[in-house]
């Protein structure tokens, strides 16, 4: 051989021959949705098969309105987890804020969209106060998060009880105001056979701007890079800080949509309620390919993650399965889901 | 030998007069005059720990100094964010890089300074993606996907990422703290070349290298750091690279150590043998280094 042949051309020196061409599919496998989209078409085939209540187009109003009240807030609690923390006190500040609407609205005899503005700033702030702890203590959002929690749950039936000397809001329907607020957040329009619920369009609006933000903004950048690596962040001028507050607001100001659809459902909130929903959440955005470590998610998979569990939950219903087992089932999907999110990263990396 | 500065007519862009800095019991910085003047090379040497990364750290916003001032064009400053310090046209390669590894090359390479078109002000991607392998093809590195997270990448072509970045977006002065540390031999010379190409273009160069050859061939001036202090401040007229050498190593101890070293039989091969913990024997100092060591860490107590 001569040494002519040994030497690389000099044209194609700029190419690294080592590095073959990704293909299309090992692109799109490494999405982080992917676990999360498989499991769903598993639970959607299974479910199709089992529950013949399931197969009626009828239903898909009542399977979307399920995955719509966990929808808006496993999308805020997704971009939060890519940016590295946690909150807790997601489940809980969303009772906080619907109590706050109706028991401001009551108790001074407002118009109700007053007590719903009122609402909006309290729960604001409950996030703002959760990433202000966070930098001012220094401790990880687990711990502070579930410090708000704790403190959110007794305000809620403290001071339900000392207002209305009950563990529930008065019913607010004869309230002004109340039927332009009840048609904003509790309406429902008919599609045909199928009746959606307004949480549906709110749901789906916040997973396309959510993920809008997180892929094509300079604000989305930030959030990976503050999950990813904060001191890294910092060091090259990424407002930490300022990111990370704001995502704890995002997460309340969904918490407010929430709670406002909480309300106005029922006309009435239990003081008690909320508890356990956080991990809900969080589940939905690692099924939905989040990392617990943050940096790395998606919020299409977090939006993902909360039909499975609109599927889920009504499937053991209509399939006639003891609806005790729902948890369990659960478990086993969050696990299921997080393998093979992990299983399918590495094989796409290495394709 | 003492410390010469030289009287240079344009007035220094950077300015700090005896700063200081401390991690709470450890001093890192006493009293460091520097002066950085835009069109020239600056170049910090010292030992490991010397201070150098945390001098740095100041002049990026990274840290706030505790005594003494700083003076961006002659006006006194605290950083408050490195955010502020690249609004001042700083910018900066870190020891330890500051990539985010679960992020894309090109998403790393505009971190902080994305570019954004449209009214929605939506990520140039396009544009973005195209300046970002302009940059590191004429650095000579070969990254084939931009879209591959940095943290697959190998340490020197992260090296290549982080040091685009800061010659891209550096407006007056740009900081390399250690950046051929992790380069082969044709990327160091790039690095170097791209020294003295921003230097052409009328930047402020700060380089931090432990390697006084790199240093000689691109510093205006020197200076060297020991134990948190300037222990040489001189431009390259007053000095030799032998000169420059001597004062890094403390003076004789890099002929002892060519001297001692002689003796080390470099050819010899020993025999294979499995070594127990704490079983490989330390080399012999000699009294004078032992005298020396103890000599700085008692002036690191009384400090
Ligand atoms: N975060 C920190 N907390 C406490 N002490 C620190 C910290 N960072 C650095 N130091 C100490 O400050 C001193 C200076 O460290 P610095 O990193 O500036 O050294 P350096 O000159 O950059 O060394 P190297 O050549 O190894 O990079 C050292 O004694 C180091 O132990
Ligand atoms: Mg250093």
């Amino acid at each position: 051989m001569t040494a002519a042949a040994i030497e690389p051309s000099r044209g194609e020196a700029a190419r690294d021959d080592r590095v073959a061409h990704r293909p299309l599919a090992a692109r799109l496998l490494s999405r982080p949705e992917v676990g999360s989209l498989i499991g769903a078409i598993v639970i959607f085939a299974l479910f199709m098969a089992v529950a013949p209540p399931f197969r009626n187009v009828a239903n898909v109003g009542t399977i979307l309105y399920g995955a719509s009240t966990i929808g808006i807030m496993a999308v805020p609690v997704a971009l939060l987890m890519i940016g590295g923390e946690f909150d807790l006190s997601a489940g809980v500040a969303v009772t906080t804020s619907g109590l706050s609407a109706s028991l401001l609205a009551w108790n001074f005899g407002l118009n109700v969209w007053v007590g719903i503005l009122l609402a909006l700033v309290v729960s604001v702030a409950v996030g703002a106060f959760n990433g202000w702890l966070l930098f001012k203590t220094g401790l990880p959002s687990f711990l502070v998060t579930l410090a708000t929690f704790f403190i959110l749950q007794g305000v809620n039936l403290g001071v339900t009880r000392l207002l209305t000397g009950n563990v529930a809001t008065a019913d607010i329907t004869d309230m002004d105001g109340f039927h332009s607020a009840h048609t904003m957040f509790g309406s429902e329009v008919t599609v045909g056979p199928v009746t959606l619920k307004i949480t549906v369009l709110y749901w789906v609006v916040l997973t396309l701007v959510a993920a809008y933000v997180l892929l094509r903004t300079r604000v989305g950048n930030w959030i990976f890079a503050v999950g990813g690596d904060a001191a890294a962040a910092r060091a090259v001028g990424v407002p930490v800080k300022a990111t990370k507050i704001g995502l704890f607001m995002a997460v309340g100001f969904c918490a407010w949509l929430s709670g406002m659809h909480l309300l106005f459902q029922f006309n009435t909130v239990q003081s008690g309620e909320g508890v356990g929903k956080e991990f809900i959440f969080i589940i939905a955005a690692v099924i939905g390919g989040c990392l617990l470590t943050g940096g790395y998610g998606s919020v299409v998979g977090a939006s993902i993650g909360a039909l499975i569990f609109g599927m889920t939950q009504l499937g053991i219903n209509y399939a006639g399965w003891n609806p005790d087992w729902f948890k369990t089932f659960l478990g086993v999907m969050l696990l299921l889901a997080t393998i093979v999110n992990v299983y399918v990263k590495k094989k796409a990396d290495l394709r | 030998m003492s410390a010469v500065t030289t009287d240079r007519s344009a007035a220094p862009v950077l300015q700090l007069d005896n700063v200081g800095f401390s991690y709470g019991n450890v001093h890192a910085l006493r009293d460091v005059s520097i002066n950085v003047r835009q069109g020239e090379v600056t170049c910090v040497l010292g030992d490991n720990g010397a201070g150098k990364s945390t001098l740095i750290k100041i002049i990026a916003g990274l840290h706030d100094y505790t005594d003494g001032a700083m003076k961006l064009d002659g006006v006194e400053c605290r950083f408050a964010s490195p955010r502020a310090a690249q609004a001042g046209g700083i910018a900066t390669v870190y020891q330890d890089l500051a990539l985010a590894p679960l992020m894309s090359v090109w998403r790393n390479f505009f971190l902080g300074n994305e570019l954004r078109k449209g009214p929605l002000r939506t990520l140039d991607i396009a544009r973005m993606k195209r300046i970002c392998d302009e940059e590191l093809t004429k650095m000579g590195v070969v990254i084939p996907d931009l879209d591959r997270p940095v943290g697959g990448l190998s340490g020197g072509q992260r090296q290549c990422i982080a040091i685009a970045r800061a010659i891209y977006f550096g407006a007056r002065v740009i900081i390399l703290d250690e950046p051929t540390a992790a380069l082969g031999v044709k990327q160091s010379s790039v690095v170097l070349r791209y020294i003295v190409k921003a230097r052409d273009a009328g930047l402020g160069v700060i380089f931090i290298t432990h390697n006084p050859h790199h240093a000689y061939l691109v510093g205006n001036h020197f200076v060297i750091l020991k134990l948190g202090r300037v222990v040489l401040d001189a431009h390259r007229d007053a000095l030799t690279l032998e000169q420059l050498t001597r004062e890094m190593a403390g003076g004789q101890e890099l002929e002892e150590l060519s001297h001692e070293l002689s003796g080390v039989d470099p050819g010899r091969v020993a025999a294979p043998a499995e070594v127990a913990p704490g079983h490989v024997e330390s080399p012999v100092l000699n009294p004078d280094e032992l005298a020396a060591i103890e000599r700085e860490e008692e002036e690191e107590q009384t400090a």
